[in-house]
C-alpha cells in the first residue's frame, strides 16, 4: 500500500545539521576566525560587499564562513541581513576627487598630476604558484614605503573636460530613485542602471563587458583612470544642522574615456563610461564602466546594434546573481503536480498521432 | 535567528504597508499586475518570496495559516515557509482547509471551495502570461494596456493547428473580469474553473517585483474558442486511497516494473475523505 512520504520537517533539520557539520570540516584543522577571512581573504570579502550592496567587512566575512565559502551564498546572506536594517536617510555624495589613493593608474596619460600609483595590485606578477606559501608562519618582508603625499590627485577626466573634448556630463536627478526601494522599471535612468551594475554579479557584468570589446556594441574604451581608495561618507544629521563625517568606506572608480565620432546630436568628443564599486574589485569597475558606455547608446544618439549589452532590459533583469541563482535552482523544488498535468497532455498527443499514422497506413 | 530578533511576520512595518497598497492596487484593477518594491527575503527567490511577502503583509496575530506545495502540506517547502511563519509571527498553523484563513500555495488550488473569510495567497515565478511570446517587459505592459492579445490567441490557434489542442496543460491563461489576460500562476488548468471564487486571491511575484489579485466572485475566463471550448482535463482515474473522482491526481510509481497509482494531490482533502469514510 503506498503510504505518502512524510517527515518532510525531520528531513530539513537533519539536513541542516549536517549541513553544519560539513562546514566545519575536519574538526582537527583550526577553525577560521572572522579576522582572518577579513585580513587574508579581503578580495572576496570585497566582492560580497559590493553585490551584497552593504558596506561592513567583519558581516561580509562572517557571510562567507557561513556560506562556506561560495560567494553568491554569501552575497545572498547579506542581501537578507541588509533588507532588514532600518534606513536613516542618505549620505551626501562620496568625493572621489579627494579619495586618499592605495592605487590610481591611467591609461591614456604617462604622467599626471598625482602621479601614476601601482598600488597593491597582482598587475605584473608571474602566475607561478608559490609553494613557499603553503608553509605556514612565515610573514612577507616588509613592503617600502613612501611619505603619503598631501598633493591633489585630481581625476583625469577634468583635463579633458578643461578642453571640452569629453561630453560634459548633465546634472542628474538631486535625489536618485533607489533601486533597492522602488521597483525597477523602464526606461531606466542612469543612475538606477549604474546601481543595478554595481550590485550586479561580477561575472556576469565582466562578460557583458568582454562581449563589447570583441565587437558586440563595441565602444573603443580606455581606461581613463581607475582608483582605489578610501573616502570620507558625510551624512546631514538633523539635530546639529549640519553634515559630519560618519565613516569612510574603500572604493573603486573607473571612469573610461570612449572614442566618438559623434552623431545627429552630438559633435566629436570623448565620451565615458562610470564604474563605481565598494571596496578593492577592479575588475569589476572596468566591466561596469564598459557596461555602462554600451547602455548610454540612447542618449548618446548612437545606433543599436542589437548588441546584449545595448540592452536595457536585457542587461538590468539579468545582471541581479540573487534573483538568478534563486530562480535558476528553484527548478530543483517540487514540480509534480506542472509535471503530471504536461505528462498527460503528451500522452493524449502521442495517442492522437500514433492513431492518425496507423489509420495513414491502413489507407 | 530567533523570531523576538524581528518585527510581526518579518517584514517591517513601512515595508508591509508598501506590499499592502500594491495589494489594493491590484484590487481594484483585477488581473492587472502591479509592480512593487520586492524585498530580498530570507529564503531564495524562487522559493515563494513573492507569496511569502503578501502573507506577511496580510497576516494578523488572530490568523490561522495553511502552507501548501504541489497541494500538500507535508512537502519540504510548505514545511519550511509554515515554520518561517510560526517562527516570525507566532500564528497558528493548520492543516485543514476549512479551518484556514491564510493560505499560501504553490502550483495548487484546494479542491474544497473556499469562503469569503479566506484568503488565498499564491507564489507566481513569471506573472507575465505574455513573457514567452515577447520578452521585452515594455513590450508587454503595452500590449497589457493596448489590450493588444492578438499574440496570445495566435499562439492558442497554432497550437489548436498543431496539435488538434491547445497545449498548455498548466499556467494556463485567464481572462479577469473581461479585460486583463492573466497568468494563474503555474497551476494545472484543472484548477482554473476554481479560480471564481468566495475567497480574495492574491498573487506574488517576488523576483519579478509583481503583485496582481482576483477579488471575490470576479469573473475568470479560461482563453478559449467557441469550437475547442476550454477543457479542465485531469487523469482519468480515482484517487487510490480515498476514491474521489472530482479531484487532481500525481501519479505515483510503485514499483520497478513501472506500476503506478493516482493519489489526490490535495492531501488534505484526501485525509478528510477517508476520515469521513472510516
Amino acid at each position: 500500500m503506498y503510504v505518502a512520504v512524510k517527515g518532510g520537517e525531520r528531513a530539513i533539520d537533519n539536513a541542516h545539521a549536517w549541513l553544519a557539520e560539513e562546514r566545519r570540516g575536519d574538526p582537527s584543522v583550526a577553525e577560521l576566525s572572522l579576522p582572518q577571512i577579513r585580513e587574508q581573504l579581503a578580495l572576496a570579502v570585497n566582492r560580497v560587499m559590493a553585490e551584497g550592496s552593504l558596506y561592513d567587512p567583519d558581516l561580509a566575512a562572517l557571510a562567507i564562513k557561513q556560506a562556506r565559502g561560495d560567494l553568491i551564498e554569501a552575497v545572498f546572506l547579506i542581501r537578507a541581513y541588509r533588507t532588514t536594517l532600518p534606513r536613516f536617510g542618505a549620505s551626501h555624495p562620496v568625493d572621489t576627487g579627494a579619495m586618499a589613493c592605495d592605487r590610481r593608474i591611467s591609461a591614456t596619460f604617462k604622467d599626471l598630476p598625482g602621479g601614476q600609483i601601482l598600488g597593491p595590485t597582482f598587475d605584473y606578477t608571474h602566475r607561478l604558484l608559490d609553494f613557499a606559501l603553503a608553509a605556514e608562519g612565515l610573514d612577507p618582508p616588509a613592503a617600502p614605503q613612501a611619505e603619503a603625499s598631501a598633493a591633489p590627485v585630481p581625476h583625469v577626466t577634468g583635463f579633458l573636460a578643461a578642453e571640452d573634448l569629453i561630453q560634459p556630463e548633465p546634472e542628474g536627478p538631486a535625489t536618485p530613485r533607489d533601486l533597492t526601494r522602488e521597483p525597477l522599471d523602464f526606461p531606466a535612468d542612469r543612475p538606477l542602471r549604474l546601481q543595478a551594475l554595481t550590485r550586479g554579479d561580477e561575472g556576469f557584468v565582466l562578460s557583458m563587458a568582454y562581449s563589447t570589446q570583441r565587437g558586440y556594441g563595441r565602444n573603443h574604451p580606455f581606461v581613463g583612470e581607475l582608483r582605489i581608495g578610501t573616502v570620507a561618507v558625510e551624512m546631514d544629521i538633523p539635530e546639529l544642522g549640519f553634515a559630519i563625517e560618519i565613516g569612510e568606506v574603500m572604493l573603486t572608480e573607473c571612469e573610461t574615456v570612449n572614442q566618438f565620432t559623434g552623431s545627429k546630436t552630438e559633435p566629436p568628443q570623448f565620451t565615458r563610461g562610470y564604474g563605481l564599486v565598494f571596496g578593492q574589485t577592479e575588475r569589476k569597475a572596468i566591466s561596469m564602466a564598459l557596461v555602462d558606455r554600451a547602455l548610454r547608446w540612447e542618449e548618446l544618439g548612437e545606433d543599436n546594434v542589437g548588441a546584449p549589452a545595448q540592452d536595457a532590459e536585457f542587461v538590468l533583469y539579468h545582471a541581479d546573481n540573487v534573483q538568478a541563482t534563486g530562480f535558476l535552482e528553484h527548478i530543483k523544488l517540487p514540480h509534480y503536480v506542472d509535471f503530471q498535468s504536461e505528462l498527460e497532455l503528451v500522452r493524449r498527443l502521442r495517442a492522437e498521432a500514433m492513431g492518425a499514422a496507423q489509420r495513414e497506413a491502413a489507407e | 535567528m530567533s523570531g523576538t530578533d524581528y518585527n510581526f511576520a518579518y517584514l517591517d512595518e513601512q515595508t508591509k504597508r508598501m506590499i499592502r497598497r500594491a495589494i489594493l492596487k491590484g484590487v481594484a484593477v483585477p488581473g492587472y499586475q502591479v509592480p512593487f518594491a520586492s524585498r530580498e527575503m530570507p529564503m531564495p527567490y524562487g522559493w515563494g518570496t513573492g507569496g511569502v511577502q503578501v502573507t506577511a503583509a496580510c497576516l494578523v496575530p488572530e490568523d490561522r495559516l495553511k502552507v501548501i506545495d504541489q497541494g500538500a502540506d507535508d512537502t519540504t517547502n510548505a514545511v519550511s515557509i509554515r515554520k518561517f511563519f510560526q517562527k516570525t509571527a507566532g500564528v497558528a498553523v493548520t492543516e485543514r482547509t476549512a479551518e484556514a484563513t491564510v493560505i499560501q500555495t504553490r502550483h495548487r488550488i484546494p479542491e474544497l471551495p473556499l469562503t469569503e473569510d479566506q484568503i488565498l495567497v499564491y507564489q507566481v515565478p513569471i506573472p507575465e502570461p505574455l513573457r514567452f511570446l515577447e520578452p521585452s517587459e515594455v513590450e508587454t505592459r503595452k500590449m497589457h494596456a493596448l489590450e493588444d492579445y492578438g499574440l496570445m490567441h495566435v499562439k492558442l490557434y497554432e497550437d489548436i493547428a498543431r496539435h488538434g489542442e491547445i497545449a498548455t496543460a498548466y499556467a494556463y491563461p485567464v481572462k479577469v473580469e473581461g479585460r486583463y489576460v492573466m497568468d494563474p500562476s503555474p497551476i494545472p488548468k484543472f484548477d482554473n474553473p476554481k479560480l471564481e471564487s468566495a475567497a480574495l486571491q492574491l498573487f506574488g511575484a517576488g523576483r519579478e517585483q509583481r503583485i496582481y489579485a482576483v477579488p471575490p466572485y470576479t469573473r475568470v475566463v479560461s482563453l478559449d474558442f467557441e469550437d475547442h471550448p476550454f477543457d479542465p482535463s485531469k487523469a482519468a482515474h480515482p484517487c487510490a486511497l480515498c476514491g474521489a473522482e472530482d479531484s487532481y491526481l500525481d501519479e505515483v510509481i510503485v514499483d520497478d516494473a513501472g506500476g503506478r497509482m493516482f493519489v489526490c494531490s490535495d492531501t488534505d482533502y484526501c485525509a478528510g475523505r477517508r476520515e469521513a469514510a472510516a
